[in-house]
Parts: structure tokens; sequence; C-alpha cells
């Protein structure tokens, strides 16, 4: 992976972005660049700004100061739709999927492929069930049916389907909002799977979450929020998970508590 | 699993009864054989199925469905509308008081109608998407809004709650016959003529069948099933519709326009509503002030027994016209049968209860929640 970040520029750049909310300050300028093909983890407590370093770069906010390079070209997005236009996909934890609806209605939400017949269009069921098939298949779930409900998948295969989705409506930074937070062992592993797949493919993965473990599995750089702040990225073999988890709670609070609790956390 | 073949893989399990269990509409279609064996059991020789008998059960089922087809994908959209009742008596009053009152052509009483219906559907939409309160709340304001209106309205000017006169302002005009017209005359004269139906023995229409044509209410109940259907199973609208009654903030998500599909439910089960409110007038040939009173309850439970869920997000318009055939046949069938009338409100009570019961069961399965 490190060759390749030599060879061609990030594909994009967030340099010493600062959100403020009135007269809070969410971010304090924080620089992290994601290269195609790589899975940056964006590690960090809760407060840390997370949600809001990624809303930024997902077109949800508009950064007070610093500047956003994608491509090569710095971006000014209007809305969230802009950004998934230009290839920024962003998958939420919870209200991606609605459990109500079929695989491949929700494969297809928003974008639904259509057919002409005598004038009219119509939403086409065949192209969109087969799709769903070949890309849920392609992600190592075989589903029942295309029609089979989301509510009956569990919550490693709804974010798989999710992610999917965002691959096959053609993203090019991908970014995960803790995807992992909420599942079971086997559920976890097989997102991480489905995180290494795209990988793979060539799309920048950004991951955030609080677990440790989580990010070392998949991660190829790690940075550490805090406080909105960077403390740095590291690459993947140069730091330990001990190292990682002071980092995130800030240093000595958890040294002291990590004696008592014997590393577990 | 790992090893088994691929196409082993994909119909492995779930039996046809869970499959056929989880179709929106099999509340409606066993309810229907239920009512209509029932029927045909205890009242076979009450007349409820001759000619006659037929076409008076299904007009009043057809009035059902009109109002059934807007609530039903208005709640799938995740939304209500409680206004459906006073709109259907607003609607009636504005074409008297358009068409009689101020002598306008029929015509465009007609279309001034549809679009003062649909602008104040669309305001309903409107203030629920702004406000984001429930729309139950915002449209309870409109049912009183719009029935105070429409007693206030002919009280004013014509000093009385109903205004008559409609069928001869009707007359000779385009438009009106699309509501309250007739058709598949020569048919009906020639089943007549055959025996199959009924002709009349005596008086100034001896010879003429007892049912002389479909009327246009079942026509448009039949296009407005048919064309909700489509759009709600076969269309990217109908994705959206699902989609915002299902969880509106994913959908927002994935691009949908939540607010714009919304609204444009509301419109267009203000649509239904309207046309139901022609229909009656031109029938009538008057408008009154309590017309379409608990129409909107009527219309609610018609689509609940059609395997909607009240949360939105899930049914059925074929479900939803079966609701409403249930109703008819149940409502006009007590009649033939000589049952106590007061005893359908018990019947209307005890299926709603029965129909969430088992679309609550329903909704478990599809969300595998155990």
């Amino acid at each position: 992976m490190s060759a390749s970040q030599n060879a061609t520029p990030p594909i994009i750049q967030m340099k010493g972005i600062e959100k403020h909310f009135g007269s809070v300050i969410a971010l304090a300028g924080v620089s992290v660049d994601v290269f195609a093909g790589e899975c940056h983890c964006l590690l960090g407590d809760n407060g840390a700004g997370k949600s809001t370093f990624i809303k930024t770069m997902s077109g949800v906010h508009k950064p007070t100061a610093g500047e956003i390079i994608f491509e090569g070209k710095p971006l000014d997005f209007a809305d969230p739709r802009d950004a998934i236009t230009a290839g920024i996909a962003t998958v939420h934890q919870h209200l991606a999927m609605i459990p109500l609806m079929s695989v491949s209605r929700n494969f297809f939400m928003g974008n639904e492929p259509v057919k002409k017949v005598a004038g009219l269009t119509f939403f086409d069921h065949d192209y969109a069930n087969r799709v769903t098939m070949e890309e849920m298949r392609k992600m190592g779930i075989n589903l029942r049916g295309p029609d089979q409900a989301v509510g009956t998948l569990s919550g490693g295969e709804r974010q798989t389907v999710a992610i999917a989705r965002a691959v096959h409506f053609g993203a090019k930074v991908l970014i995960l909002d803790e995807p992992t937070s909420a599942l079971g062992v086997r559920q976890t592993s097989n997102v991480l799977a489905t995180i290494d797949k795209v990988r793979k493919q060539g799309i920048a993965v950004v991951f955030i979450t609080h677990n440790v473990r989580h990010a070392l599995a998949v991660g190829d750089r790690f940075t550490v929020l805090n406080r909105g702040k960077t403390l740095g990225t590291a690459k993947r073999g140069e730091i330990t998970p001990e190292e990682l988890q002071d980092l995130m709670a800030g240093g000595q609070e958890l040294a002291q508590l990590e004696g008592s609790l014997g590393g577990t956390v | 699993m790992a090893d088994t073949p691929q196409i082993d893989e994909r119909i492995k399990e779930i039996s046809p009864l869970r499959r056929a269990l989880i179709r929106p509409e099999l509340g409606g279609i066993v309810g229907t054989f239920a009512v209509f064996t029932l029927f045909a059991l205890f009242a076979f020789d009450s007349g409820m199925f001759n000619s006659q008998g037929v076409m008076n059960w299904s007009i009043v089922s057809a009035q059902f469905m009109i109002i059934a087809v807007g609530a039903c994908l208005l709640m799938i959209a995740g939304e209500f509308d409680l206004s459906v009742g006073s709109m259907i008596g607003f609607a009636g009053m504005m074409i008297a008081v358009f068409g009689v009152v101020l002598a306008w052509p029929m015509w465009m009483a007609i279309i001034i109608t549809f679009v003062i219906c649909c602008a104040l559907g669309a305001l309903n939409g409107w203030i629920v998407v702004r406000t984001g309160l429930p729309s139950f709340i915002v449209t309870l304001a409109f049912l009183f809004i719009l029935r105070g209106f429409t007693i206030y309205i002919p009280q004013t000017i014509e000093r009385k709650t109903i205004i008559g006169g409609i069928r001869d302002a009707a007359e000779g005009d385009w438009l009106a016959p699309i509501f309250g017209g007739k058709i598949g005359q020569p048919i009906f004269q020639w089943l007549g003529d055959i025996g199959v139906i009924g002709v009349f023995e005596r008086g100034t229409r001896a010879g003429e069948p007892v049912v002389d044509g479909i009327p246009m209410l079942i026509i448009w109940a039949i296009v407005l099933i048919i064309f909700g259907h489509i759009l709600l199973t076969r269309t990217r609208f109908g994705n959206w519709i699902f989609a915002s009654g299902g969880d509106a903030e994913a959908a927002r998500n994935s691009g949908v326009p939540v607010n714009k599909v919304k609204i444009l439910m509301f419109m267009f089960t203000a649509f239904c509503a309207t046309v139901l409110a022609v229909c009656q007038v031109m029938e009538f040939g008057s408008a009154g002030a309590d017309r379409g009173l608990l129409k909107e309850f009527e219309a609610i439970i018609a689509v609940v027994i059609g395997g909607a869920l009240l949360t939105g997000g899930y049914g059925s318009v074929i479900g939803a016209a079966l609701g409403a055939l249930i109703f008819g046949v149940v409502q006009q069938g007590l009649f033939f049968a000589g049952v106590e009338s007061s005893l359908f409100r018990v019947f209307l009570g005890v299926i709603l209860l029965f129909a969430v019961i088992l679309n609550t069961y329903i909704r478990r399965i599809i969300t595998g929640e155990r």
C-alpha cells in the first residue's frame, strides 16, 4: 500500500479543517489525506469531532476554515447530493436501510433503474433484482431472493448491503460511520472482510470507529482525533494498540485505569 | 451452508404459507372470501346477488374504494389524512356554490373545485412536512376547519345547508357525465332482452333493464385502483412512497425527495375525496353540509383491513380495495339479510381490531423480530 501512496497523490485531502458551531469549536484544524485503495481509520472517543469531520467531508457541513482537495481540485459542496455525485458516499451506522422493504428496493432506493413501456416510465424490477443478487454474491451474501426484506438480514449484512450499494453507484471515497459498533463478533468480521474487498477494488475507505481492535484488523493508516484536533497519523505496524488507545483517551487517565482493567479495554 | 450448491441457496426454507402470509393483501383476500361465503349462505335469496343487489353493494363499495386508494398511498407514505370526510362535504359544496349559486358552467365549477381541493391537500402536506407535527393533528384541524366552512358558506349565502339544482345545472355539460353518467347501456339492454337480468314489467320504463348501466363512480374506483397499484409497485415513485413511509431519514440520506412525495400524496388523497364528492353531487343532484361524515375513518379502516401498517412503509392498494369491498358488501349485506344496521358498526370495530393484530404479527415476520 505504501508504494502506491508515494506514486499517486491522495484522492482526498482535508487541510487544516476548522468547524465552529457558534461559540463551540468542534474542529480546530484537522488535516487528513486518504489514498485510493487504502483503509484510513479515523479513531476518536465520543465528542472528539469524528462526526463533524465526516459530515464536513461528505458535504453536510461547510468548514469554517480549511480546504478540501478532491482528485487534485479544491471542493465546494453545496449539499450532500453534490458529494454523492462526485463519488463521496457515506454509510451511516443507522438510517441506511428500510427494514420493511426488499433488498433490491433498498439497494436502488433513490437511484431506481427505469425502463420505458409505451412511453411511460416504470421501475425496472428485473434489472434491479439481477444486479442486487450479483452484487450481494460478490460481497459473499447469499440472499434467499431479491424480494427478501432487509428486516430479515442481520446488522452486519445490512451494513454490507449499504456498502455494496455505495460501491455499485460509483463511490470513490467510502465513509463508514461506526459500521461495527452495534455488531456481534461474527457480524463484525463479515463487515471487516467487506471493507477489505472494497479496498482491493481501489476505493478509498474512511473507517470511523472507536474500537482499536477493529481498526487494526483492516486499517492501513490510523488518525486519532481528540478534542477537535489530530494527534497525528500512523502507518500500520508503526503503532501498537496500547499507544492508539492512549491517544484516543488523551493519554493519562486511561494509562492509570489500564492497570486495574488488565488491558481489556 | 457454504458447501451447498448455488441454486439451492436461494430456494431454501420459507414455507409457501409463510411466504403467502407476508403478502399485504392476504387479510383482504381471506376476508373477502369469508364475507361472500357468509352472505351466500345466509342471504342468498334476499336479492343481494341479483343484478340490482350486486349493483347496490358495488356502488357502496366503489365509494369506499375511491377514498381508500388515496388513504392507502398516503398511509404507506407514512401519513394520515383525517380531513377526507370534511373534504368530501367541502368539495360537494364548492360544486354547488360555483355551479348553482354563481351559475358558472358545470365543467368550470368541477375543475376549479379540483384545483382548490388539491391545493388544500398540498397545504395539509406542506404544514406537516414543514412543522414536523404529526399529520394526525394537522389534518384533525382541517377536519373541523373544512366542515365548518361547508356549513357556514351555504348558511350565509342561501340560508340552508343543502343546495340543490345541480342536476339541472349540469344538463348538457361535457365534463359532468364523466362523474355522474353511466356507461354500457346497450350491453345491459341486450342482457335484459335475452333475460339474463330482469326488466321492468310495467310503467313508463317497461322493457328497460332494472340495471341500465355501470355508474361512472365504479369506473373511477377501478381506474384509481389500477393507477394506484401500478404507481406503487411498478414505478420509481412507488419506491419513494414506500421509502418515505418506511424511514424518512434513511430515504432522505439516499436522495429520495421525501417532502415532495408526502405533499403529493396529501394532494392525491384530496383528489380522491373530490372525485367521490363530484360523483355524489351529480348522482344526488344536491350538495349537503353533512356529506362525507366519518368517511376518513372508514377509509383508514379499509386500508388497514387491506394489510397496510398504520406506521407506514408497508401496504397494498389491491388490499385496500378489497378492504373497501368487504365494507360495502357487509354494510349492504346486513341490510339485505334483515339484520339491524347498527350492528354494522360493531362489525367494523371488531374487524378493525382483528386486522391490526394480524398486521402487527405479519410485520414481525417481515422484519424478523421474534
